[in-house]
């Protein structure tokens, strides 16, 4: 049978009449025999199209190819998670934004508890004069010496707020149900009515920690749609900021499950050398996390050659400590013996869930974007597979450690030569009208990606966000399958999902 | 062990001096505004136009820390000549209207409450609230545990439970789902308690003012007594507003 999808290229501006309109089921038999023969969903979303009616419109990667299709959205279709998984959270999606059903989902339930964007009929039943999210039925366990533990929205620490029901038996997790939603800003219909000079600043909101990821895949988004080119030397710019981003996040991470198993001078030394990280995007930029640097259109700041100096000094400094830091912690036989074999998920599942990012890579799934689907100065970067087949703390600890020290060498190749790059400044731009782009790239988490299209006057008809977690909070869920709860944070810290990029 | 230890003295001692001792901060970090009052009026209608926060009132020369994202659209547009961003990270106030700046602050340690300084000044236990935050708040007031800023030798500390706490920190524009939350942890802090507005989220609705899901700043919810504005606002922007407000 021969596949109705069409390829297109990453950040690529499609006329919207050349993306094929099929028929449901021709787009539903299609959307799955590409992510059943080991592709996976990029984006999967529902748009009201000019005249009001409702269309879907997916973008799947199979191998290096980025597929896509549309079709007319039913009221009720036969759920696609329910043969493929990875669907899940988009189906769910679909059905909390415009109140249209996917029948025999598994488990349909909200994603951000939100009233749909149609006001029609809400498809959970929910009442949204309350607002708690958490409110709801959890999946319970049933039985004798069954215990439940519910814990946040507010959490123990500083960190995003979420919720967590647990069933338990005795210490042992026989089953966790997350919910979130709790961090819903409407992002994606704020970006509808805002004027296009807040559109960077929201961008860069998604999610601070990928606050370089985000902004990355907005720019090249407006970039693709207006026409404008940014010149090389923004590239290498762009490309030194998403590997700062990446180095800053992963040794913070691995601090934080260095302290989650009482190893203190590696949490200690990881807290320390993270900011060293986040300072140097200040020094690039003015801020630590990278805001205000990438504009459609190149960079608003140029390193200077002093810049690039003070950077390669840095660096080569740190590069040693960071060393003899993963050593130790790797090296510990009590770090060892809580990492390894914990919060397991297998290859098999890992495939099944449809993983992106390090998380993938821990179990055995090599999809890096950097190799795939190339953009900025990375198709001029030898980015190696960093495969782990543990399917462990250890397995994910391992990968983030090792894309730690290939982007410190990254980026110290990157410093050797000057940059030229004039620098952006604001100007307005149109965008190309009746037009669709897709646009990813590989953030600390993995796979990032918007989608955007534009009506008929070149104005934004729809734009859509996808952060990693997306693919991977369910991932969580199954590493704590059988593993006692006191492993939680452990497990939470060596996926570190994103909350507000879920909740959008 | 012999790894422990050339670790240890490899990393060597690293807490910062301050306040002792000043920090200075990279050229391009955007601190506390220094407007130029006596830029054409052409140029500060301009920048107004610009700003995507619409934290500029071209008419009083003014700039709303509290809506500004620092982002440094103005300075650009006007080259400094109408506003330039100074390396001033002693940025936050104890009222709203404060951070209405002219390019002046009213000194903080002046308008800070004398019985907070009275009960917390020798320790301050602090719960923090992420209520729609993107992540880059908490991210830069938990880097106050390590070991540069050592927030705890101060004896001020982030608490698990607000029952532990002598106040709330709230990150986040306070999205409609987290406000029962935050209400409920807020109640949930003895009295008397203090209560922290952290970045331009919290204090305006930052990047999403306007979005029907968040609120347009903690103020409207619950009475704030520390404005910190930024986005995020840099550790020591934090770390300046505690000490300055409770020491």
């Amino acid at each position: 049978m021969k596949i109705k999808f069409i390829t297109i290229k990453n950040g690529e501006a499609v006329p919207r009449n050349r993306i094929p309109h099929l028929a449901f089921d021709d787009f539903r038999n299609d959307a799955l025999t590409i992510v059943g023969s080991g592709g996976n969903v990029v984006q999967f979303f529902v748009y009201p199209d000019t005249g009001g009616s409702l269309k879907m419109l997916a973008v799947l990667r199979s191998g290096n190819s980025l597929l896509t299709a549309g079709c007319d959205a039913p009221e009720i279709w036969p759920s696609f998670t329910a043969v493929h998984p990875p669907f899940n959270l988009f189906e769910r999606e679909i059905a909390e934004q415009f109140g249209i059903t996917p029948d025999k989902h598994p488990w349909l339930k909200m994603v951000r508890y939100h009233a749909n964007y149609r006001g029609a009929d809400d498809v959970f039943g929910n009442d949204y004069t309350q607002d708690i999210p958490g409110n709801y039925p959890y999946y319970a366990v049933k039985g004798e010496e069954i215990h439940e533990v519910a814990v946040g929205p507010v959490h123990a620490g500083v960190i995003e707020p979420g919720h967590f029901r647990f069933n338990c038996i005795g210490e042992r997790v026989l089953h966790l149900e997350i919910q979130l939603g709790y961090q819903h800003r409407g992002v994606e219909q704020l970006l509808l009515n805002a004027p296009p000079l807040r559109f960077p600043i929201i961008g860069e909101g998604i999610a601070g920690d990928t606050a370089i990821g985000h902004s990355l895949c907005m720019a090249q988004a407006m970039e693709a749609l207006s026409g404008i080119v940014p010149d090389p030397g923004a590239r290498i710019v762009r490309t030194i900021a998403l590997e700062l981003e990446r180095i800053a996040n992963h040794i913070g991470d691995l601090g934080a499950l260095s302290g989650d198993v009482a190893f203190l001078p590696v949490a200690n030394y990881c807290g320390r050398m993270r900011g060293d990280f986040l300072n140097m995007s200040l020094l690039m930029c003015g801020n630590r996390f990278g805001k205000g640097l990438i504009r459609s259109g190149g960079v608003r700041f140029s390193p200077t050659n002093e810049d690039r100096g003070i950077l390669s000094r840095r660096i080569k400094e740190l590069k040693p400590q960071v060393e003899h830091t993963i050593d130790l912690l790797f090296s510990a036989s009590s770090v060892r013996a809580r990492f390894e074999g914990c919060g397991p998920v297998p290859t098999e599942d890992a495939r099944k869930l449809g993983l992106v990012g390090p998380a993938g890579r821990g179990s055995g799934l090599s999809y890096d974007v950097r190799r795939c689907f190339p953009t900025e100065h990375y198709d001029r970067l030898d980015i190696p597979e960093n495969l782990e087949t543990g399917c462990d703390v250890y397995a994910r600890a391992r990968v983030r450690a090792d894309e730690v020290l290939q982007s410190i060498n990254m980026i110290q190749s990157l410093l050797r030569f000057p940059v030229e790059t004039s620098c952006v400044q604001p100007n307005g731009f149109s965008m190309a009208p009746s037009s669709f782009t897709v646009t990813v790239n590989e953030a600390w988490r993995g796979e990032v990606s918007h989608a955007v299209l534009t009506d008929e006057e070149g104005k934004l008809l729809r734009y859509k966000i996808k952060d990693p977690s997306f693919h991977n909070w369910n991932a969580l869920a199954m590493a704590l399958r059988d593993t006692g709860i006191s492993d939680f944070p452990l497990n939470n810290k060596s996926f570190n999902l994103s909350y507000c990029g879920v909740d959008l | 062990m012999i790894k422990l230890l050339k670790n240890k003295f490899e990393q060597g001692y690293r807490t910062s001096g301050y306040p002792k001792t000043p920090v200075e901060l990279p050229p391009r970090y955007r601190g506390l505004p220094a407007i130029h009052q006596d830029a054409p009026g052409e140029m500060a209608d301009k920048c107004e136009k610009a700003c995507p926060q619409r934290a500029i009132d071209a008419k009083t020369r003014r700039i709303d820390m509290g809506r500004c994202v620092f982002c440094g659209e103005c300075e650009r547009i006007s080259e400094g000549s109408f506003v330039s961003f100074t390396r001033n990270f002693g940025i936050s106030a104890s009222c709203r209207e404060h951070l209405l700046t002219d390019g002046t602050l009213p000194s903080l340690a002046e308008h800070a409450k004398a019985h907070f300084r009275k009960l917390f000044g020798r320790s301050l236990q602090l719960r923090q609230v992420s209520a729609g935050g993107c992540n880059a708040c908490e991210a830069d007031l938990n880097v106050l545990a390590t070991p540069f800023f050592d927030l705890s030798r101060f004896g001020i500390n982030f608490v698990a439970s607000p029952r532990h706490a002598d106040g709330i920190v709230v990150t986040g524009p306070i999205s409609r789902n987290m406000k029962t939350a935050l209400l409920e942890t807020y109640n949930a802090v003895p009295a008397p308690k203090v209560v922290i507005a952290a970045g331009s989220c919290a204090i305006s609705g930052g990047p999403f003012f306007g979005s029907p899901e968040v609120s347009e700043g903690l103020e409207s919810i619950l009475p704030v007594d520390l404005f910190i504005p930024g986005c995020p606002p840099h550790p020591l922007t934090h770390l300046h507003a505690l000490l300055t407000f409770f020491k």
